[in-house]
């Protein structure tokens, strides 16, 4: 019978159904971080339990690290107390760790991929809403809470029931200027921050088919926003040829063979969705949000709808019927799980070569792990964004959640690389987020105010 | 509040109405309250950012102070994965949620901590807000098997998920014990799987 590739990895991680008719997922990758970890360490302590597979668990810090500097001990002494609370948990418990001093470390949904650690057909679970990221391999991943965390830690599984699969399809091209975060933000806006309640979200169609890894994991990464708790793509060539050569993918022939269980997971053609839905990449245009919540988006050319949220126009100092572009910025934040890798990077540094950031804007540029920040200095963009007036920052999530000292003050505006708008989520309780592709940050930067970035594009930035 | 294997058939206690839809966890706890390493303290923190900006914001009021029964609206909890928002929630006193409707990860996250969610429909939850703000020491009864909750004169039809349901019910919602019970089975899974076993 033909299947989708959630039911094919959900039937083979499946150890049992439970009595409440959930059912017990093998969980294949454990990722864990220093924020959401502590009290699930306290309570396996509390019960004597041990972690039931080492191995297959990995941890790094990320959350409250400093981008600033990363000498021990911190500065921030809540944070040098959560780093050292990780550090002591996975050196008691024979945990692999990538903590601040290490070459590895960076956002753990950056660096799972990176290190080939996130592969096809997984299951994957971290105590972090945006583990949806890793479904761009063609994996199953799920955010947990701590207690979850504590679960997987003792046995190694969830009790979880299976999602309905939505199946979405964006066909045709990308215009100059639309990228990968313009589709998700389009595709959340459309079916709304709870549409995808209950669903897992497959994403295909031509214009995911072209896209590369980095850029189906910016898709992936928000579904959690769109309410859906996972989300993927089907494995093809590009996934092969991203993970060939990583240091936990397989080598030689295992490479081989894992390609051909590989191919088998993805979805078959005569598939049964639980819900389809089809759109044009064509109609896509450059997104940013004036609202409250990643839903409340309209394109840059569009005037914000006449039916908009009261309380998200009051917080936002936005009305019916205006336009976000023109909007001043404070802030400019290039980074985060969604769009803090390697091409998201080379991407605003094309916006920006040869301007400069707008006195009145704060810009800094956070990779998304150290091997990212290694890979961009190595192309020379560390200078381009220092030329243009950015601050270049060490890896961590920073100004994304405003856990470290990377914050908004005041009422400020941020235009944001992000996943998240709320109220107070980027450090400042009266904070103002808008979020929109890095370029359409670079472009804001430069400007200082939100600008329509395919005008820079056409108006000689080098393709 | 972890292991003990209590069963919850009924929650009974006054309310307290919070209304606006998409409540993200960022508002119910802000990020500045994660940098812990303990959950204790964290209901000091609840909606701290709503509270200082309006003073009437309902965990403000005196008159729903002890309240256990909390009233929501759509996509209660959605955002980040924080089991802070719940742990929070359960730790000011809160036995029982009812909403239109709940993220997935909040409503797992709050199951697990023994916190049943009951879904009713926009009417229904709007009733029972307005009841509470009228009559904040209104006994609420919320009825885990039955699916039922009543307030005053007021029967709304309120339900648990299925699967949350049958946990509470039978005192199983916190399931390590079970996914520990059978680790012969677990150990033969993951044999199974080829990126286990070597491919």
């Amino acid at each position: 019978m033909p299947e989708t590739l959630f039911h094919k990895v959900w039937n083979a991680h499946t150890v049992r159904t439970l009595p409440s008719g959930q059912t017990q997922l093998f969980v294949g990758l454990h990722l864990v971080h220093e924020v959401t970890s502590p009290q699930a360490f306290d309570m396996l302590r509390q019960h004597g339990w041990r972690v039931a597979f080492p191995e297959r668990t990995f941890a790094t810090v990320d959350h409250i690290v400093p981008t600033d500097s990363k000498r021990r001990p911190f500065l921030d002494l809540m944070a040098e107390e959560m780093t050292t609370a990780l550090e002591r948990n996975c050196r008691e418990f024979g945990i692999n760790l990538w903590s601040s001093d290490s070459p590895d470390q960076g956002i753990v949904h950056v660096i799972g991929p990176q290190l080939g650690l996130t592969q096809p057909g997984m299951t994957i679970a971290c105590g972090d809403s945006h583990t949806s990221t890793h479904g761009a391999v063609g994996a199953i991943a799920f955010g947990i809470g701590t207690s979850q965390v504590r679960d997987v830690l003792a046995s190694q599984c969830l009790a979880l029931e299976p999602l309905k699969v939505r199946r979405i399809d964006v066909n045709g091209r990308l215009a100059s200027g639309v990228y990968a975060k313009d589709v998700i933000l389009t595709i959340i806006r459309r079916l709304g921050v709870q549409g995808g309640n209950g669903f897992a979200y497959e994403y295909g169609g031509t214009a995911l088919d072209r896209m590369s890894i980095d850029e189906r994991m910016t898709i992936c990464n928000m579904s959690i926003e769109g309410g859906a708790r996972a989300g993927y793509v089907n494995p093809d060539q590009t996934t092969f040829d991203f993970l060939r050569g990583r240091r936990f993918a397989p080598t030689g022939d295992a490479f081989d063979r894992a390609v051909a269980w590989w191919k088998g997971l993805a979805s078959d053609p005569d598939a049964a969705y639980d819900d389809r839905v089809v759109y044009d990449a064509a109609s896509i245009e450059p997104t940013v949000t004036w609202g409250i919540n990643p839903g409340q988006s309209v394109s840059v050319t569009e005037s914000i709808p006449a039916d908009a949220d009261e309380e998200a126009l009051a917080f936002m100092g936005f009305s019916r019927g205006t336009r976000v572009r023109g909007t001043k910025i404070d802030v400019a934040f290039i980074g985060s799980c969604t769009n803090g890798r390697l091409s998201d990077l080379e991407e605003a540094a094309r916006i920006v070569r040869g301007h400069h950031v707008a006195p009145h804007v704060k810009a800094l540029v956070v990779p998304g792990s150290k091997e990212v920040a290694r890979d961009a200095e190595a192309r020379g963009l560390h200078e381009i964004f220092r030329e243009a007036g950015f601050e270049w920052r060490g890896a961590g999530c920073s100004m994304c959640l405003g856990m470290n000292t990377d914050r908004l003050e005041g009422q400020q505006v941020c235009a944001s690389s992000s996943n998240r708008n709320f109220k107070g989520r980027q450090g400042s309780p009266s904070g103002r987020t808008l979020l929109m592709s890095p370029a359409m940050v670079a472009a804001a930067a430069v400007a200082g105010e939100v600008a329509d970035v395919r005008q820079m594009v056409e108006a000689g930035v080098p393709a | 509040m972890s292991g003990s294997p209590e069963r919850i058939y009924h929650i009974s206690g006054r309310g307290i109405p919070l209304r606006g839809n998409d409540m993200d966890t960022d508002r119910i706890m802000p990020a500045r309250y994660l940098r812990v390493v303990s959950f204790e303290g964290l209901e000091q923190h609840l909606f701290e950012d709503d509270r200082k900006t309006n003073r009437e914001h309902p965990f403000n009021d005196p008159r729903y102070a002890g309240a256990t029964v909390l009233v929501v609206n759509e996509n209660f909890g959605c955002g980040s994965s924080r089991e802070h928002a719940p742990q929070g929630l359960a730790r000011s006193g809160i036995r029982a949620i009812v909403g239109e409707s709940f993220s997935e990860i909040f409503l797992g996250n709050s199951s697990i901590l023994g916190l049943p969610c009951f879904s009713a429909d926009h009417a229904a939850v709007e009733r029972l807000q307005s009841l509470i703000e009228a009559t904040p020491d209104v006994v609420i009864e919320a009825d885990v098997e039955a699916g039922i909750v009543t307030a005053g004169a007021l029967r709304l039809t309120a339900t648990v998920h299925q699967a949350f349901r049958d946990a509470f019910l039978s005192g199983q919602w916190n399931p390590t014990a079970m996914l520990l019970a059978d680790f012969d089975q677990v150990r033969a899974v993951a044999n199974h799987l080829p990126y286990v076993s070597g491919f």
